[in-house]
């Protein structure tokens, strides 16, 4: 896959957001993504990791230009979407869409079911007949596993998990290339929250669909990425192929959040090390100096104060932005269950 | 498929009197689409120094266990049953006596510390309002036990906390207050409604630490409800599954996690995303959804998601009856494939 060109690049991407004070306050601006660079190819996932206010729904929002971004490179099939223009990012959107966590809240509570799901054709293929658009819904719809004869029907007739089948279908029904998934499957029940990921594992299989998938889980990304990218208060972390940061991972932010993860297994979960992070996370309107984690590492030393740490390259396609990332995996113990 | 079955009026500690125990809970809601059987014969007792967890999905009437234990219920509930707490009958008691249990000798903790913290009062406020109330001591004593209790859930710099409005804590912090708060008195039960649910992994892990290192301080009894089975590994001695307002599984955990007797349980625990599972392999899953308390069907609640099903499940609700000590499945099946 890595061969072939990149569907989306991204390049040194910043999100900020201007702080209002009052008429005489200092301008201050919150650093949500600060500097974000990757790749994405076709039929890839990208899983995004992080605890709430590290800007992983932001940096989601701002690679399909749903949020303005400050600076860097969002290019998409080789088109700089700030070059795009106003037309040529609106024919762009047929090929990228989002669906979000709360499926209920996504879906217009006055349309139905099958209004919901065309109204990307009506929006992009106005012209086309209403049989052959209801051919095309009725599809869709049997695609994500809702019956047919349920097009009439409103979203508050429907469960949580349909309401997100619905919500799948909506972003299928132009067959786009890339799906931003932010935080699916986080307002679902377990058993349902399996069900969906099944589904958008079935459909990216079929449809060679690319996915950014959003989640504070790391169980539900490590079933569902090829990638995962750890973000805190903006930056990257760490990045690498699913398997490599979940056996060998090397930020200490990384290793924390793996070792914080409740396993369902009493005998592993009485015994093992656990990596405490002390305090909270930093305000990003005034993010710590040098590296942003120092203020909660257990490893920080003089220099994460003072300098900003680099990608590093750890291994192949393995990038970590730690000073002490080559001491981090023996300083703090191995966390995970043997697999 | 023989079918056996021994009914014990509840679980009991040996020879020691549990501190809490609700035999036959049953809660009803009227609303204007008809009557919801939220919990539907649940018994179940707690011995002093216990952790108990319920686990269970959305609608399994986990919450409304706590509620009706802590007389909490809207105006449109009520329960039937019994909820005896130190051998005393805790429902139908008038609101001023339940008052002076609730806060000393049991305490609970929501999920959303934002709403269950008054934000128009300081954090020292809502401290000393529960000593004062409870135990008749004057201000300054009773601000610096709060100050106390502050520094035992580990927030830094809790003089100065006890100024401060909620907003201005993070969520963690604020939960911290939340347990604090719990903690004041010394309770002999501590009731914990998905404690971490809103928060941050990392986050979560200290405030689960936090729990079992104020249990083992004080001996105080824990009730843990949560949907999580992870957390309830970490911190819970026996475990009681719920599904559709009923108890359908419970033991201590080990035997649940490693040997899951009903199919529910079973289904869950394989649904749930592990860190060490095989990660190309699809999800095995439970299908359909959960039932309808407004409409419960005549036999297992399960059943219509069971793949075990079998005519019997559809006819009657299948007993919680023993399996092995302190062990019951409610599943008319003996054993698992």
């Amino acid at each position: 896959m890595s061969n072939s060109a990149p569907l989306l690049t991204v390049r040194d991407l910043r999100v900020h957001f201007p702080v209002t004070g009052g008429m005489f306050a200092e301008k201050r601006v919150v650093k949500a993504v600060d500097g974000v660079s990757f790749d994405l190819y076709p039929g890839e996932t990208l899983g995004i990791v992080g605890e709430s206010g590290c800007g992983k729904s932001t940096l989601g929002r701002a690679v399909l230009n749903l949020i303005p971004s400050t600076a860097g490179r969002v290019v998409w099939l080789g088109r700089d979407l700030a070059e795009a223009g106003k037309r040529g990012l609106r024919a762009l959107r047929q090929e990228m869409q989002i669906i979000f966590q709360d499926p209920l809240a996504a879906l217009d509570p006055r349309m139905t079911v099958g209004a919901i799901i065309a109204e990307p054709i009506d929006t992009f293929e106005p012209g086309l007949p209403r049989e052959a658009k209801q051919q095309r819904v009725s599809e869709a719809m049997e695609r994500v596993g809702l019956s047919p004869t349920l097009i009439n029907r409103y979203p508050h007739e429907f469960s949580g998990g349909q309401c997100q089948r619905i919500g799948i279908a909506r972003a299928m029904i132009l067959k786009p290339k890339l799906i931003v998934c932010d935080e699916p499957v986080s307002a679902l029940d377990v058993s349902i929250q399996a069900q969906i990921i099944n589904l958008l594992r079935r459909i990216q299989r079929e449809e060679n669909l690319a996915l950014i998938f959003i989640s504070h889980n790391l169980s539900v990304v490590r079933i569902i990425s090829k990638r995962v990218m750890v973000l805190y208060l903006g930056k990257v972390m760490e990045l690498a192929e699913r398997d490599e940061i979940y056996r060998n991972p090397r930020h200490p932010y990384t290793q924390a959040l793996l070792s914080a993860v409740p396993v369902p297994d009493p005998d592993f979960e009485r015994t093992k090390k656990r990596i405490s992070l002390t305090g909270d996370l930093p305000s990003p309107i005034n993010p710590p100096s040098g590296c942003v984690f120092r203020t909660r590492c257990p490893l920080a030393i003089d220099i994460c104060a003072e300098k900003v740490p680099a990608l590093d390259q750890a291994a192949e396609g393995h990038v970590v932005a730690c000073h002490r990332w080559r001491e981090a995996i023996s300083l703090l113990a191995p966390t995970l269950p043997a697999a | 498929m023989g079918v056996s079955v021994s009914v014990q009026p509840h679980w009991q500690v040996a020879g020691a009197a549990p501190l809490l125990s609700v035999d036959s809970l049953e809660t009803r809601f009227t609303t204007p689409d008809g009557v919801v059987n939220a919990v539907n014969g649940v018994s179940f007792s707690i011995a002093t120094g216990e952790t108990i967890g319920i686990v269970g999905e959305s609608g399994s009437g986990k919450s409304q266990v706590l509620m009706s234990i802590m007389g909490l219920l809207p105006q449109n509930g009520s329960s039937t049953g019994s909820v005896k707490f130190n051998g005393r009958e805790l429902l139908g008691l008038p609101r001023d006596e339940l008052n002076k249990i609730r806060g000393t000798r049991m305490a609970m903790i929501f999920q959303d510390p934002m709403t269950a913290l008054n934000p128009y009062l300081t954090i020292g406020r809502q401290l000393t309002e529960v000593l004062t109330f409870h135990q008749n001591i004057n201000e300054a004593m009773a601000r610096e036990q709060a100050r106390e209790i502050l520094e035992q859930v580990h927030i830094p710099e809790p003089a100065k906390r006890l100024n401060m409005y909620p907003h201005e804590l993070s969520g963690g912090m604020r939960q911290r207050v939340m347990i604090a708060m719990g903690m004041l008195c010394r309770p002999d039960l501590l009731i914990a409604d998905e404690p971490t649910t809103a928060l941050d992994v990392t986050i979560q892990a200290e405030i689960l630490n936090l729990l079992a290192e104020q249990q083992a301080a004080t001996g105080t009894s824990i009730i843990l409800v949560t949907h999580d089975l992870g957390v309830v590994a970490q911190l819970c001695d026996r475990i009681l599954v719920m599904y559709g307002g009923r108890i359908v599984e419970q033991g201590n955990a080990r035997d649940i996690f490693y040997d899951p007797q009903h199919p529910y349980t079973k289904a869950l625990l394989l649904s749930m995303p592990r860190l060490d599972d095989d990660p190309s392999a699809d999800l095995p899953t439970i299908g359909g959804q959960p039932p309808n308390l407004a409409r419960l069907p005549p036999g297992c609640a399960f059943a219509p998601r069971c793949p075990y099903v079998f005519d019997a499940c559809l006819a009657a609700v299948p007993p919680l009856r023993e399996i092995a000590p302190d062990r019951r499945k409610a599943c008319l099946l003996d054993h698992l494939d």
